[in-house]
C-alpha cells in the first residue's frame, strides 16, 4: 500500500521535474538547450552515490548482524545504483557530443562515474556467481565496503589526473552562480529521482525477502 | 613475539617454503614477464622512441598483469592441499592469515617486478640507475596497494568457480587509483626529476594502502570462513 | 560439551539436515552411523563451526557456536576429509606450522616426540607428499596431540586404514578420552567405528533416527536395525 503510494508521488514529482526542466528554467546562455541535461546528469549521480552509500550501510549491516535484512538493502541499493551511474555516464556522454564534438572525453567526473560503474557491475556480477546466500552476502559485503572507501580515493585520483592534461569540463551552467529557477528545477529533479530510487529499493527488497523465503 | 606476529610469519614462511620447493608460480611468473616485454615490443612497433614515451605504463601494464596472475593464486596452496578447513579452524584473530599472505604476495611482486626493471632495461637499452632510489620507493607504495587489494579479493574468489573471470573484473577497478598514483609517479621519478615533485601523488598512494590495508584486515575473517 | 538442538541446514529446496538434537559429555565417545550423503559431515561441520546451521541452536565447549566461534575452534580439532597437509613440507615442518597456528607452538623436540607417538618419527624431514593416506592421517593426529583440543572431530577416519592401522587409531581415540576428550566419529562403516563408542546414533534422512548408549544394544541388533534404516524410507528426502 505504502508502496504503491510512493510509486505514484514518484512519478508525480518526475512529472514536474520533467516540467521544471523543460519548462520554466531559463535557457542556459552559452550552451543552449543541451545544457537542460544536467537536470537528469547531476540528480542522477547524486542518487547514485546515495545508493551506494546505502550498499556500505548494508555490507557492514550484514557482516555485523548475519541478518539477511541488510543484505537485501545491499542488494536492493546496488542494483539502481548501477542504473543511475549508467545514466549519469550516458547523459555526460549526450552533453559531450554537440559540446565538445566527441562522445568520450576523459572528463574527470565522468571518468570517476564510470570507474564506479565498472566496481559495482563488478560486484553484482560477484552477487550472481556465488549460490550459497551467507557466502554470497559476505564476498559481496567485502567488495561493497572496498568499493565505498575507494570512492573519494578513485574521485581525487582521477580529478588529478586530468588537471595534468586538460582543464576540467563543466557540466553546468559556468562560473557565474546559478540563477534560482535552475536551482529550484535541479532540487525538484532530485527530489523526484530520489523518490524513484526509494520506489525501486523498497520494491526489490521485498521482491528480495519473498525469494529468500520462498 | 606475540601470538599473532608469530601467525602471521608462519603463513609467510609457510608460503615462502612451499613455493621455493615447488617452483611452480615464481618460474612461470618470470617467464611470463619475459613474454610480456615481447608482447608489448610487438604492439608498439620497432621506434624506440615510443616505447620509451610509453615507459611509465607499459612497466606498470606488466606489474599488474603479472600481479593478476600471481593474487589470484593466492590461496591455490591452501585448494590443493584440502587446507582451507585448517586455516578456518585455527583460533585467534584471522587477520593474521592476511597479513601473512599480503607479505608473501609483496615478496614475489618485488622479485617479478625488478626481473622486470632488469629485462626492460637489458632489451631496450634503458638505464635505471640514477632514478633507482626513487623508482624503488614508488614501487615499493605502489605495489602494496596492488597486493593488499589483490591478497583481500584472491580470498574472495578462491573457492568459486569462475575465479579466473571474476578476479580481474573485482581488482582492475578496485586498483584504478594505484595505477594511475603510480605511473603518474613514475613518469616523474623517470624523467630525472626530483622524488618531491611527485610528492601529492605519493601521499594518495600512501592514503589507499593504509585505506586498503585497513578493509583488508578488518574484513578478512569474514571472507576466510566457510 | 555439545548442547545441539533442532539443527537444520536447507540448500535452497533442499533440507540436509531437518531437526537434528543431539547431546555430548565430556569424556564420551559418540559414532555417527550414517550411509553416505545422509549429512554426517553436514553436521560434523557445523559443529566445527564452518558451516553455519539454517536454525537451531549450539552449544559446544560453554560456548554458543553461532555467536562466539571462535571460541569453539579453540577447544576443538578436527580430523576431516581434508588432511591439512602441505605437499612441499616435511612432516616436522607441517606441524611446525599447525602448532603455530594453533597458538600452542612447541620446540622441536616436542614435535618430534609427538610424530615419534604416531609412528611418523623416521619420516619426520621427507616431504608430505610422499605420505600415504595413512601416514597423512597420523600427522594430522600428531597435530590434535600437540593441542589442548577437548572435542575431537573425526569424519570417516578409518577409511584408507589397513587392519594394524584401524587398531592404531581405537587406541589413540581411547586414550584421548581417558585423558577427559569427547569424540565423535562420523563413518558409514559399521565395523569400524563402534569399538570406541559410549553411544551409538544413527542419521538417517537428515535425522537422528537413533541415539542409544553403545552397551544397550546387542551388537547384532544394532546392526540390523542400521541396515533398515540405511535401506529402508527413511533415508529418501
Amino acid at each position: 500500500m505504502a508502496a504503491r503510494a510512493l510509486g505514484w508521488l514518484a512519478v508525480l514529482a518526475l512529472i514536474a521535474g520533467l516540467g521544471a526542466a523543460f519548462g520554466y528554467a531559463p535557457r542556459e546562455a552559452v550552451q543552449g538547450n543541451v545544457q537542460r541535461i544536467m537536470y537528469l546528469h547531476v540528480p542522477a549521480v547524486l542518487t547514485a552515490y546515495l545508493a551506494f552509500a546505502l550498499v556500505f550501510l548494508g555490507s557492514v549491516g550484514y557482516l555485523l548482524s548475519r541478518r539477511a535484512g541488510w543484505d537485501r538493502l545491499a542488494l536492493a541499493a546496488a542494483e539502481p545504483g548501477v542504473l543511475f551511474t549508467g545514466i549519469t555516464i550516458a547523459s555526460g556522454s549526450i552533453w559531450g557530443k554537440p559540446t565538445w564534438g566527441t562522445w568520450w572525453t576523459w572528463d574527470a567526473r565522468l571518468t570517476s562515474t564510470a570507474v564506479l560503474f565498472l566496481v559495482y557491475v563488478g560486484y553484482l556480477l560477484l552477487r550472481g556467481m556465488v549460490d550459497e546466500p551467507d557466502r554470497r552476502a559476505r564476498a559481496a559485503a567485502v567488495v561493497g565496503i572496498l568499493g565505498a572507501a575507494n570512492i573519494p580515493i578513485v574521485h581525487f585520483s582521477v580529478t588529478w589526473w586530468r588537471a595534468l592534461h586538460q582543464p576540467a569540463a563543466i557540466l553546468g551552467p559556468g562560473s557565474a552562480p546559478m540563477p534560482l529557477w535552475m536551482k529550484m528545477a535541479l532540487a525538484i529533479n532530485w527530489l523526484a529521482f530520489t523518490l524513484v530510487f526509494a520506489y525501486f529499493l523498497t520494491r526489490r527488497m521485498e521482491i528480495a525477502r519473498l525469494e529468500q523465503e520462498a | 613475539m606475540s601470538a599473532y606476529v608469530r601467525r602471521a610469519w608462519m603463513v609467510a614462511w609457510k608460503d615462502v617454503l612451499s613455493e621455493r620447493r615447488s617452483k611452480e608460480s615464481l618460474n612461470a611468473l618470470v617467464f611470463f614477464s619475459l613474454l610480456l616485454l615481447f608482447v608489448f615490443q610487438f604492439a608498439l612497433g620497432p621506434e624506440r622512441a615510443r616505447v620509451e614515451a610509453a615507459l611509465p605504463g607499459l612497466l606498470w601494464l606488466g606489474f599488474i598483469l603479472s600481479g593478476l596472475l600471481a593474487f589470484g593464486r593466492t590461496f591455490l596452496v591452501e585448494r590443493e592441499n584440502d587446507c582451507w578447513e585448517g586455516l578456518v579452524l585455527s583460533p585467534g584473530d584471522k587477520s593474521a592469515i592476511y597479513l601473512g599472505k599480503l607479505a608473501g604476495n609483496v615478496l614475489v611482486m618485488i622479485l617479478v617486478e625488478v626481473v622486470l626493471l632488469v629485462l626492460f632495461a637489458v632489451f631496450f637499452g634503458l638505464d635505471f640507475t640514477p632514478v633507482l632510489p626513487a623508482l624503488a620507493a614508488v614501487l615499493a607504495l605502489g605495489t602494496f596497494g596492488l597486493a593488499s587489494v589483490g591478497t583481500l579479493f584472491g580470498a574472495i574468489t578462491a573457492q568459486m568457480r569462475a575465479r579466473e573471470l571474476l578476479f580481474p573484473v573485482l581488482l582492475l577497478p578496485a586498483v584504478v587509483p594505484v595505477l594511475l598514483a603510480s605511473v603518474s609517479a613514475t613518469q616523474t621519478v623517470l624523467a630525472g626529476e626530483p622524488l618531491a615533485d611527485a610528492a601529492a601523488w605519493l601521499k594518495l598512494l600512501a592514503a589507499a594502502d593504509l585505506v586498503y590495508l585497513v578493509v583488508g584486515v578488518l574484513t578478512f575473517e569474514f571472507v576466510l570462513e566457510g | 560439551m555439545i548442547q545441539a538442538e533442532h539443527l537444520r541446514k536447507t540448500y535452497g529446496p533442499t533440507a540436509v539436515l531437518d531437526d537434528v538434537s543431539l547431546e555430548l559429555s565430556t569424556g564420551q565417545g559418540l559414532t555417527l552411523l550414517g550411509p553416505n550423503g545422509t549429512g554426517k559431515t553436514t553436521l560434523l561441520r557445523i559443529v566445527a563451526t564452518l558451516l553455519r546451521p539454517t536454525s537451531g541452536s549450539l552449544r559446544v565447549a560453554g560456548a554458543d557456536a553461532l555467536k562466539e566461534p571462535e571460541a569453539v575452534r579453540g577447544a576443538i580439532d578436527m580430523v576431516g576429509h581434508g588432511s591439512w597437509v602441505y605437499e612441499d613440507l616435511s612432516a616436522l615442518e607441517n606441524l611446525r606450522f599447525w602448532a603455530a597456528m594453533g597458538g600452542h607452538d612447541a620446540g622441536d623436540a616436542r614435535l618430534r616426540a609427538a610424530l615419534e607417538e604416531v609412528e611418523l618419527d623416521a619420516s619426520a624431514d621427507r616431504r608430505a607428499r610422499t605420505f600415504s593416506a595413512g601416514m597423512k592421517r597420523r600427522l594430522a593426529l600428531a597435530r590434535v596431540l600437540l593441542g589442548r583440543a577437548r572435542l575431537l572431530l573425526l569424519d570417516e577416519p578409518f577409511t584408507g586404514l589397513d587392519r594394524a592401522g584401524r587398531k592404531w587409531l581405537s587406541e589413540f581415540l581411547l586414550s584421548f578420552k581417558a585423558r577427559g576428550g569427547a569424540i565423535i566419529v562420523a563413518t558409514h562403516s559399521f565395523d569400524t567405528g563402534v569399538g570406541v563408542a559410549d553411544r551409538v546414533a544413527i542419521l538417517a534422512g537428515g535425522r537422528i533416527v537413533l541415539d542409544r548408549p553403545a552397551a544397550a544394544l546387542g551388537l547384532e541388533d544394532l546392526r540390523r536395525l542400521y541396515d533398515e534404516l540405511a535401506m529402508g524410507p527413511g533415508t529418501a528426502s
